[in-house]
């Protein structure tokens, strides 16, 4: 048990540091929601149907970004050997490195995402939803990211592979959350969507931290 | 499935088999495009009714072909069966390909039927699309690690993980809301199509599934001998 706080503290402070934790996410996704817009030609009434719908495809792609670092840097230098040889077991290492991810990147997007739907014509008043589905939403993100990153362990092309294996499981996450963004500015119950979104969460928080565990272990052996 | 592990036994086995499936896929096809072709007029859809028969083996064939890639890379894990992992490396292109043509030809059969190339949202056909990027994301991941051991282990875990996948797709008609037709196959109370289709369309079916088992037999011996090529090479090499 300590093990595993002293590696979430290790976690937490790699995530944070060094230019690729939220400032790079925030960064990339403030930079998202102006080009699209931009490349749409700006009328406000296209956009305010799709504002839900852009500000989630937004969020899903900057989650992406710093997921190459997540296990290669560790197993480069060695330390994921040694991780992996500890008395954690590497389930929970997966968790936690996901966890980590989550509040480094995860979090700080949720807190920018509702400006960012406002801006694009979002009512106001949804900017809480907004912000509590993009947590919910960035803790699926991470948890399939890590299980991306751990399965592209090893191969040279890192982030677009890593991209091209996590996008599938990225789809219903996007669909569900612009969907009840969608169906509240609509005046309709969020509910639903919000429910499914849950629910895939779920089944990342399970799924994720075996099948990253296996590839690891496939990755050093 | 484990007495065919040994791959001389496997060669052995499949030698006589390979031709007759080819045949079989060859003469099924035959006669399912001719049945096709000799199938009535439909009262609604006219001669566009004829596109089921291309559409629908292709779905449901991509789709199995999944399960059965799946059930590969659950082999190659938990068993380490020898010869999992090249079914399951087999597997994934002619799955990809079924998946693109259902696709292809769902979006021609929708423009007379449905006024539309594509509908985004509609359950179905975003399962089905996630089918094929999980397809895709398949042999990008096997063809990106260099060590073909990890790979295969690798690309087997992302396979097992995309089996979630499959029970969406063919409930995704029941669960949502769709533009697409809702089962009229395999559902409680037996097919409900008339039997003048039916025909054409269980043959293109068993067709398509014979199509698939030669080519998949096909590559998973040629995939046996690459590696008894690559092996001599290797003793070759040792011994110069």
């Amino acid at each position: 048990m300590r093990a595993l706080l002293v590696l979430w503290r290790r976690e937490l402070a790699l995530a944070w540091s060094g230019g690729g934790g939220p400032l790079l996410a925030c960064g990339f996704f403030l930079c998202l929601t102006t080009l699209i817009p931009l490349a749409a030609g700006g009328d406000p009434a296209a956009l305010k149907p799709v504002a839900g719908g852009i500000a989630w495809v937004a969020l899903a792609v900057s989650s992406i970004l710093s997921l190459e670092r997540l296990f290669e840097r560790d197993l480069e230098d060695g330390a994921l050997d040694l991780i992996a040889l500890g008395l954690a077991p590497l389930e929970l290492v997966v968790i936690a490195k996901a966890k980590a991810q989550w509040l480094a990147v995860g979090a700080p997007l949720a807190l920018v995402a509702p400006l960012a739907a406002i801006t694009l014509g979002l009512p106001p008043m949804l900017a809480p939803l907004v912000g509590l589905t993009a947590l919910i939403g960035g803790l699926g993100f991470a948890l399939t990211g890590a299980l991306g990153a751990a399965l592209a362990l090893g191969s040279k092309r890192g982030g677009l592979l890593i991209a091209v294996v996590v996008l599938p499981l990225f789809i219903p996450p996007v669909v569900f959350g612009a969907g009840a963004l969608e169906r509240a500015a609509s005046g309709l119950s969020p509910a639903p969507a919000g429910a499914f979104l849950v629910a895939w969460v779920l089944f990342a928080a399970v799924v994720a931290p075996f099948a990253g565990a296996a590839a690891i272990r496939n990755a050093q052996g | 499935m484990f007495g065919l592990a040994n791959p001389d036994r496997f060669m052995r086995f499949t030698r006589p088999l390979t031709p007759v499936l080819w045949a079989l896929a060859a003469g099924l096809l035959a006669v399912g495009v001719w049945l096709s072709f000799v199938a009535p007029e439909d009262y609604q859809q006219g001669d566009t009714v004829r596109i089921m028969f291309v559409h629908v083996p292709a779905a449901s064939v991509g789709l199995m072909i999944y399960a059965a890639l799946g059930v590969s890379s659950f082999f190659a894990l938990v068993f380490r069966h020898p010869l999992a992992d090249a079914a399951a490396r087999a597997a994934a292109l002619p799955g990809a390909a079924y998946t693109l043509l259902a696709l292809v030809t769902g979006s021609l059969w929708g423009k007379p039927m449905w006024g539309a190339w594509w509908a985004w949202g509609d359950a179905r056909l975003m399962s089905v699309l996630i089918l094929f990027l999980f397809y895709v994301g398949y042999m990008a991941l096997r063809a990106s690690i260099d060590d073909e051991q990890k790979a295969a282990r690798a690309a087997a875990v992302l396979g097992l993980v995309g089996l979630i996948n499959l029970p969406i797709v063919k409930f995704s008609v029941d669960w949502w809301n769709t533009l697409h037709q809702p089962a009229s196959l395999v559902r409680m109370g037996g097919p409900s199509m008339s039997d003048a289709f039916l025909a054409p369309l269980l043959t293109m079916m068993g067709a398509y599934g014979a199509l698939f088992l030669a080519l998949w037999v096909t590559a998973i011996r040629s995939e046996i001998s690459r590696r008894r090529v690559m092996a001599l090479r290797a003793r070759k090499a040792l011994e110069a």
